[in-house]
């Protein structure tokens, strides 16, 4: 978050000539930009090949893909347009089961399974428009709990419709497992490329006006509803576009699998990046999947040390210094503690 | 759907005796969300599972060391009103300057912390007050059998209400809190210790919603994750009323019940749950203050 500020306003004030100098052109940067992700690609497709990473993490990785795309979404949201959103499981719903029903439908070729994807990641989009355009006037907590509320409806919902059709709360089986590597890595750098693409537009400078002061940023023009909307709508296809390869990565798909702890798994990615923060979003998912590894077969400690982070990294980045304070106590870290925090605890 | 309930007199008087002792439930949770929410502009996630706390509180008193469950109740006010007062000096206190939304994932984070703490300490698994330990039986009114223990629960909840409304209005310290919902730097000014005031509005809210987690323990059964829902729910039913407002959040929690009862009781229990939240929206969509709130402008 902060890092954008500095970029933009921070920084020693350079000449205009070297400035320019020291600028790519787009095309560059974009070949650049695409090299570096086909050459991830490569390298992670040589050790999953080469069984660096065994046959059980490489299906672990597509699930931290997955996730980075919905980090990504709700980053856009929550992170830099500072719309408090707790119901994104909801709109992964709407795109699981989409694609499910789209698979289940016909042969369950490569076509079909990706129209599905598609299919559900667009109809998540029109339902984040559609729910976007009276919610996204409410402000911060309210919006909070009428996205949560809305999560919250689109599961019972889901579980209670005619069984034929949704599953009700058995769910939907009896398509193949189809997320492959590619789907979940191209899903995911596509999502990335479009969330920092438009991080750098107008778009993405109007969003952040709006996070840091909303009055201050219609009185220079910004207009709120169509940038809240925006930013809303994108998230919630990339949460749709998220929940089809979650169909195809599960084989299954049940209403519990998208309730209030989802939206709060993803939100506990965002959170652990930064908010605001996009590669931040990315280390998140994957500090958060390597956690999980770890915590898989204890869901109750593995809560707890969700719930402890998410406290903690609140406080810690609100200025509160008693946790490192603590923590040095603890284990006579004197030198550990980094200057600029003993500092602050000086002060305070 | 089946409304043949309506066209019975009795069965109608049982229904809406069950919707309002729900609804005080709801009621007493809501004022506790309202009265800190009036305060310091936080909706407490953790609320619910404060309530969950006081059940267990409540469930270890009556079942272990053999309380009757009115000492159980004082007992289990006086654990959450300290959870509650610590809660707010560990995790809201430094946080009061920070933009909301920090704020909000905090409380989200105590929320679950408390949850899962409490499974770690007891297990998942659901558990029941010994029975009878909340009164039980029928009291006929006429020809009407009305469930004694739903009698008990209005009873207290109305007891609390009116303990409540002299502590605002009467006391030094309710008008304290009042000064510092509506300024606090004023407030301060005037010589009013805020924090102080702050952790009293904790103390008294996690005291009601120790009350009503004991009630819904000795009601129906209790496990770690009871709170979440009643949570919700007391929330909407506060924002129904019209969040800040004390008297909003005793309407709003009763109303809240007897339309849930109401759903349940035309045959629609499936979609309890979803009322509940399509009231919300429609609240925060047609009248976002609610049915006592007022309207406040925004200023720059």
């Amino acid at each position: 978050m902060e890092k954008l500020h500095t970029n933009q306003t921070g920084g020693p004030v350079a000449g205009a000539p070297e400035n320019a100098k020291k600028k790519m052109p787009p095309w560059l940067a974009g070949l650049i930009g695409l090299a570096v992700i086909v050459g991830v690609y490569g390298i992670l497709k040589l050790l999953i090949w080469t069984e660096v990473i065994s046959i059980y993490y490489a299906d672990y990785l597509n699930l931290i893909l997955i996730n980075m795309i919905l980090g990504l979404g709700l980053n856009l949201i929550t992170g830099i347009t500072g719309q408090f959103s707790l119901g994104h499981a909801g709109f992964m719903a709407v795109g699981a089961y989409t694609t499910a029903l789209v698979v289940l439908n016909t042969s369950g070729s490569l076509v079909s399974i990706l129209g599905g994807i598609l299919l559900g990641a667009v109809l998540a989009g029109l339902l984040g428009l559609l729910v976007g355009i009276p919610t996204l006037r409410l402000k911060g907590d309210y919006l909070a709990i009428a996205t949560l509320g809305l999560g919250e409806i689109i599961r019972i919902f889901i579980t209670n419709t005619d069984q034929k059709v949704l599953g009700g709360s058995a769910g939907l089986s009896g398509f193949p497992i189809f997320t492959t590597f590619e789907m979940a890595f191209f899903g995911a750098a596509i999502t990335f490329v479009v969330v920092r693409n438009l991080l750098k537009s107008s778009y993405g400078r109007a969003c952040v006006a709006v996070r840091e002061d909303e009055i201050a940023a219609e009185s220079m023009g910004v207009n709120l509803a169509k940038v809240k909307i925006m930013a809303f709508v994108v998230g919630t296809f990339f949460a749709g576009m998220a929940g089809g390869l979650f169909t195809g990565y599960m084989g299954i798909i049940q209403p519990k699998s998208f309730d209030f702890m989802k939206s709060i798994d993803i939100l506990m990615i965002v959170v652990l990046g930064g908010l605001g923060n996009i590669w931040g979003t990315l280390v998140g998912a994957i500090v958060l999947g390597i956690v999980n590894i770890f915590l898989q077969d204890l869901s109750s400690v593995r809560m707890i040390v969700y719930a402890l982070l998410l406290v903690i990294i609140m406080l810690v980045k609100s200025g509160d210094t008693r946790f490192f304070v603590w923590l040095r106590k603890l284990f006579n870290w004197k030198k550990w503690t980094p200057a600029f925090l003993s500092k602050k605890s000086g002060v305070k | 759907m089946d409304f043949s309930w309506l066209t019975h007199f009795d069965s109608f008087v049982q229904q809406m005796i069950n919707g309002i002792s729900i609804g005080s439930i709801y009621a007493l949770a809501a004022l506790g969300y309202t009265m800190v929410y009036g305060i310091i502009k936080l909706i407490n996630f953790a609320h619910g599972d404060i309530l969950m706390v006081g059940a267990y509180v409540g469930y270890f008193c009556v079942a272990v060391f053999k309380m009757p469950l009115i000492l159980a109740m004082v007992v289990a006010v006086a654990a959450c009103g300290v959870l509650g007062v610590l809660i707010e000096k560990v995790a809201y206190r430094p946080l009061r300057r920070a933009p909301r939304i920090t704020v909000l994932i905090t409380a989200i984070g105590v929320s679950f912390l408390l949850e899962y703490v409490m499974v770690a300490l007891v297990g998942a698994e659901s558990k029941a007050y010994p029975a009878g330990s909340f009164g039980g039986g029928n009291l006929m009114l006429g020809n009407i059998a009305v469930d004694i223990q739903r009698l008990y629960v209005v009873g207290i909840t109305i007891v609390m209400m009116i303990v409540l409304q002299f502590i605002v209005k009467r006391t030094k310290i309710g008008k304290a809190m009042r000064a510092v919902s509506s300024d606090a730097d004023a407030a301060q000014l005037m010589g009013i210790s805020v924090d102080r005031t702050i952790s009293f509005t904790f103390l008294l809210g996690s005291g009601l919603a120790a009350v009503a987690g004991v009630m819904m323990g000795a009601m129906f059964t209790i496990n770690p994750l009871m709170g979440m829902q009643p949570g919700l729910k007391a929330f909407i039913a506060a924002v129904f009323g019209g969040i800040g407002s004390i008297p909003g959040a005793m309407i709003g929690g009763v109303l809240l019940g007897v339309i849930e009862t109401v759903v349940t009781a035309s045959g629609a229990s499936a979609y309890k749950d979803l009322a509940a939240f399509v009231i919300l929206i429609l609240v925060l969509l047609i009248r976002p203050c609610g049915i006592l709130g007022k309207n406040v402008r925004e200023k720059v």
